[in-house]
């Protein structure tokens, strides 16, 4: 037995290769994002201020940065919508329900980005599943333009990311404890009114969890937002990436990259922060 | 009477949102997979005919076989470092309740937070300003950070449930600690390792916002490869190589399951 000082230490070695290449390879470059994007022009020629004062005094940027904050709110309302009532059903079922359910979950989370966002590109299409579909069923006259529209991404980015919001949904209908329910049932309360009043505002954490996962995982989305949204729909992403990529402005750039981060997770850590306020006043009562 | 209206309305809404969420989990992917067989020469829905004739295709097809490869190759590499890395940092961190060990443990998780896409232009600013060539191996450098957070996490969860006292008497026995690394901790957190190991594979092969940066013409990774070809046309062969992904991640997945309970380990996650 080695004495807590020198065990607490030694324990902490093999930590230590890690430690080293997070620091040349996650550290550092994050250094010199910030740093690059203190640059006054391309040529590096001066520090300054610049490129942050130009992204807030361009209505243009502004938007592209209000749109990608909205799409990822809006895919993570929706996958919401979704996740409950299958999180609800899961609770309900038998082993061979419960199995089928983790199964279809796990299979969108284990299947490549591309291939998700490829597939629905093949049910968009003009040729494509839901098309074909209503004009063979007579519901429309001619091919609607769904593929490289906003409407089409957010459906597909809601099948991308729900799975990110039906776990963390489902493992709190778990903890809940099954007496609240079936004592307001006892007591008469509907089994929507139940939902309402008793499940919803207990498993809040675990939706607010999972809101927050889907809302920067759809915001990023880079591939999906090309390829289903197009190139008239332009978010921070693709932005950042013409910009470095396509303009080679890289101050610009880097600066859209902190702008970025900042903005998403700033919204993650506001939430974050109002959730567990609210929620200690349910505890509370 | 106005009760029941009213749950079976909600009984109702519960299981349509239920099975319309269950047909969009699974549609893609079916989607995928059957036009992947299609005879024609359009994404057209449900295909006019039947044939292997995309396959054929992308055997022949060199520039997607030699991006596959890449992929196969940088995920390997970076499956390997992520795994011993953050495999060895898991072990030292799980137990110890110094300050400096949660600080780290922080810093080891936040590239799940960050927007890919910065890192990603943040890592090819560092090469740049350094004067280090685009690589292979810059590649699996960016791969690797990508992917440590869900060994952490994964290796830390089993590690935590190991009960110390086993170690504790493997070396009163007179063990050595190599010998009880070998013989008493491995053997109890192969899951956890199997699991991430899948999962951070996963992780790298599909990964686009850091590749797009950091790969170089010769290092083109496949779902780079992919997205250039899609968002020049819509090539059907892109559905054969979606067709062989899904067919090989669901062959690695029950790989995963029989060694290492991997739908356990990502359910809990």
């Amino acid at each position: 037995m080695t004495p807590a000082g020198t065990s607490a230490s030694r324990q902490l070695l093999p930590v230590v290769p890690l430690a080293a290449l997070f620091l040349a390879a996650f550290v550092l470059p994050l250094a010199a994002l910030v740093l690059v994007s203190l640059f006054r022009d391309p040529e590096f020629s001066g520090l300054s201020l610049v490129q942050y004062l130009r992204f807030l005094s361009d209505p243009f940027s502004l938007k592209v940065l209000s749109d990608t904050l909205w799409l990822g709110a809006e895919v993570a309302l929706a996958t919401l919508i979704l996740a409950y009532p299958l999180a609800l059903v899961y609770v309900a079922s038998g082993q061979f329900v419960r199995t089928l359910i983790t199964f279809l979950i796990m299979l969108p989370l284990l299947t490549s980005t591309v291939v998700r966002t490829f597939a629905w590109i093949v049910i968009l299409g003009r040729d494509g599943i839901i098309n074909s579909a209503m004009l063979s069923l007579g519901f429309w006259q001619a091919p609607a333009r769904l593929l490289y529209s906003w409407e089409g991404m957010v459906l597909a980015l809601t099948q991308i990311q729900l799975p990110l919001m039906a776990l963390p949904v489902i493992n709190s209908l778990l903890r809940l404890d099954s007496n609240l329910t079936r004592a307001a049932e006892g007591l008469g309360a509907s089994r929507a009114r139940i939902f309402f009043t008793v499940v919803l505002p207990l498993t809040l954490p675990g939706a607010i969890a999972g809101w927050l996962l889907v809302f920067a995982a759809a915001a990023t989305a880079f591939i999906t937002q090309t390829l289903v949204g197009g190139g008239r729909i332009i978010l921070m992403p693709s932005y950042i990436y013409q910009q470095a990529v396509g303009v080679q402005d890289w101050p610009f750039s880097a600066a859209l990259s902190l702008i970025f981060t900042l903005a998403v997770t700033g919204v993650v850590f506001a939430i974050g922060a109002l959730s567990r306020r609210y929620l200690r006043g349910v505890d509370a009562a | 009477m106005q009760r029941s209206f009213i749950d079976r309305l909600y009984s109702g809404i519960v299981g349509a949102l239920t099975g319309f969420g269950m047909l969009l989990l699974l549609a893609p992917t079916l989607v995928v997979v059957i036009i992947s067989f299609t005879g024609g020469i359009t994404l057209k829905f449900p295909p006019p005919s039947w044939s292997l004739h995309w396959y054929v295709e992308l055997l022949q097809s060199q520039e997607i076989i030699a991006p596959a490869l890449t992929s196969l190759k940088v995920a390997a590499a970076a499956t390997i470092l992520s795994a011993v890395l953050g495999g060895a940092a898991a072990l030292g961190l799980a137990r110890s309740r110094l300050r400096i060990a949660r600080a780290l443990d922080a810093l080891f998780m936040s590239p799940m937070v960050l927007p890919a896409m910065a890192f990603g232009l943040s890592l090819l600013l560092v090469f740049n300003l350094l004067g280090i060539r685009l690589s292979a191996g810059t590649l699996v450098l960016g791969h690797t950070i990508i992917c440590v957070p869900f060994v952490i996490r994964m290796v830390g969860a089993s590690v935590q449930q190991l009960n110390p006292v086993l170690i504790t008497c493997s070396l009163s026995l007179g063990a050595s600690h190599w010998y009880t690394f070998r013989r008493i901790t491995l053997p109890l957190i192969r899951r956890g390792i199997v699991a991430s190991c899948f999962v951070a594979f996963l992780t790298s092969f599909d990964n686009v916002p850091v590749s797009l940066f950091l790969a170089d013409a010769r290092t083109e990774v496949l779902p780079i490869k992919l997205w250039a070809i899609l968002e020049g046309s819509l090539d059907v062969r892109v559905a054969a190589v979606s067709g062989v992904i899904v067919l090989v991640t669901l062959a690695g997945l029950v790989c995963a399951e029989i060694f290492g309970g991997v739908s356990r380990q990502i359910g809990s996650r």
